[in-house]
């Protein structure tokens, strides 16, 4: 897929909570093709102690406003200074990178999302349900706050919650939830973007079924395109960039 | 129009502007955002014997105003380099120069040897400066009768042009480049990455998994410069200046300095259009100073 470098003008910064936000941006041509689980490079210029692009998942793609949107949480400075971007500002990216998900081979498909790591599920469920598939979502986080936007997936599919500390939704960890019980064998592929633990959590109870298991890694990473080599993650193949061969792997193929 | 061309050796590069080593992939990477063809030379990621895996992750670090990285030299080999890279690049209207590394004197003189007949592969950078590897790398070029002895043996197989990447890791660079230039190289890059580290204080951990790492960007800038303003005086060969450049005023500087060309690294992933933006802006520096040559520029600090 051919990549691109465009300036991007801010239509909203949408503060969800104190910690997530995000960010509308329109494109200043026609919004080429993005697949779930793409995630551009974003130059962050309003911050002096940022001096490398930060790689966001695409949250949403709209083609009839022109408009893609970042779903981002505060962490560190860079973060911070995306968050006080208002309409109006200016937001150059390196997009779309990365490849994308597989199709499931039966109707049932569960994304699993914990924390900011839900952002790549929203187009997905948006793509399976559009093929004709049966999402669930299943939405994990430390505290309801962590719960971000669950109203987005309800055309989509059906939507599950799970907290740390039971504020919402079923208390405990994803991997905890009822979903993981007698359900689980009913899903012919299992998607999963969140904290590294979660994730091979998460792959470790798809292996035990033999369900396909697909997840995106955050590794961090410098240029975005396959060119410094820094983001590498280590597969039974040898080692592979997380910005060209991922983000999106299948759990058996990583060590 | 100013004329932008320069002769590093026999490599007439059609402007002083190429990408670093391990900071470009091979070219191709970047066909999406540039014409690849408008730089002056490419130096492609490090071209080592045999296939090396690299180090493990985490192989970076963001720092103030630059990154330390610790790739240690992830190629697949020169074999693999010939049969499936270059075929991919030979179509490329500019000098494509390979960055040569080994952990062996002989390892880094098979790769050259095997360059040789690559008819679009127009000269090699030896990297005798990568702080990333236990062995070899570094360890060849922190001393002079190391670095003099990979020069001389890599030289007795290579017939082309031949330029030797410099380590900012020693006491005196300046002796470092002589003692090459006596033993055959026709050019020198200067500098590699510096040797640094980085410390998660909330983990009491190193950021990278080999504790240390090179740092790389604008952080080195002044450094580089320093170095290259050294070694320049210090020798007769072209001297290649690198270090930090992320834009045509910081390239100005270093030919000023007295580079007789320059390499952009690190800004390539900030920027990946860096590269012409430095090329237009040396020709609007020089339209807008009446210089008609970018020689004119080359060693034209005024002390």
């Amino acid at each position: 897929m051919k990549k691109f470098i465009h300036d991007f003008v801010v239509t909203r910064n949408h503060h969800i909570t104190d910690d997530y936000f995000a960010i509308y941006l329109k494109c200043p041509v026609s919004l080429p093709g993005i697949l779930p689980g793409q995630f551009a490079e974003v130059l962050v210029s309003n911050s002096t102690t940022t001096y490398l692009r930060r790689p966001f998942s695409i949250y949403d793609a709209d083609y009839e406003k022109n408009e893609l949107s970042l779903l981002i949480k505060k962490v560190g400075d860079g973060t911070a200074a995306l968050s006080k971007l208002i309409e109006g500002d200016v937001l150059n990216l390196v997009y779309p990178l990365g490849n994308s998900f597989s199709m499931p081979s039966g109707k049932k498909a569960l994304l699993v999302g914990g924390g900011v790591g839900i952002a790549p599920m929203l187009m997905l469920a948006k793509l399976l349900h559009s093929k004709g598939y049966k999402p669930d979502v299943l939405i994990g986080g430390r505290t309801a706050d962590d719960i971000i936007e669950p109203e987005k997936y309800e055309p989509y599919g059906k939507v599950f919650i799970t907290t740390d500390d039971g504020s919402a939704g079923e208390k405990g960890m994803v991997t905890q939830h009822s979903l993981f019980a007698e359900d689980i064998k009913t899903y012919s592929a299992i998607y999963a973007c969140g904290p590294d633990p979660m994730m091979k959590a998460v792959g470790r109870i798809a292996a035990t079924h033999d369900i396909p298991c697909e997840i995106s890694l955050e590794n961090t990473m410098a240029c975005g395109i396959g060119a410094c080599l820094c983001c590498v993650v280590e597969t039974i193949e040898g080692n592979k960039t997380t910005c060209m061969e991922g983000p999106v792997f299948d759990t058996r193929m990583l060590k | 129009m100013p004329e932008l061309s320069v002769n590093v050796h026999k490599l007439l590069l059609k402007n002083p502007v190429m990408s670093a080593s391990g900071t470009f992939g091979y070219g191709p990477e970047f066909d999406d955002f540039i014409d690849v063809n408008r730089l002056g030379g490419i130096l492609t990621k490090a071209c080592t014997s045999k296939n090396r895996d690299g180090n493990r992750y985490p192989r970076m670090a963001e720092t103030p105003s630059g990154m330390l990285n610790s790739v240690g030299l992830q190629n697949k080999g020169v074999d693999y380099f010939i049969n499936t890279i270059y075929p991919k690049i030979e179509h490329y209207n500019t000098h494509i120069i390979v960055n040569v590394s080994d952990s062996t004197v002989e390892g880094y003189m098979e790769v050259a040897e095997k360059l040789n007949s690559l008819e679009k592969v127009t000269g090699i950078e030896l990297n005798i400066s990568c702080p990333n590897v236990k062995e070899g790398g570094m360890a060849f070029g922190t001393s002079c009768p190391m670095a003099a002895s990979v020069t001389k043996s890599v030289r007795s197989v290579y017939d082309k042009t031949m330029i030797v990447k410099l380590s900012p890791n020693v006491t005196n660079i300046a002796e470092i480049a002589k003692a090459v230039e006596d033993e055959g190289a026709d050019s020198v890059s200067v500098i590699n990455t510096l040797l640094g580290m980085a410390i998660d204080a909330e983990k009491r951990k190193p950021v990278l998994s080999t504790i240390t790492g090179g740092l790389s960007g604008p952080a080195i800038k002044p450094i580089a410069l320093r170095m290259v303003w050294q070694v320049s005086k210090a020798v007769n060969i072209p001297v290649i200046g690198l270090g930090g450049i992320s834009n045509a005023t910081d390239a100005i500087e270093f030919l000023l300095a007295g580079a007789t060309a320059i390499q952009v690294g690190t800004a390539n992933f900030v920027d990946p259009q860096v590269c012409i933006k430095i090329i237009d802006g040396i020709e609007a520096y020089c339209t807008r100073h009446g210089i008609k040559d970018v020689k004119e520029l080359i060693g034209a600090l005024e002390c």
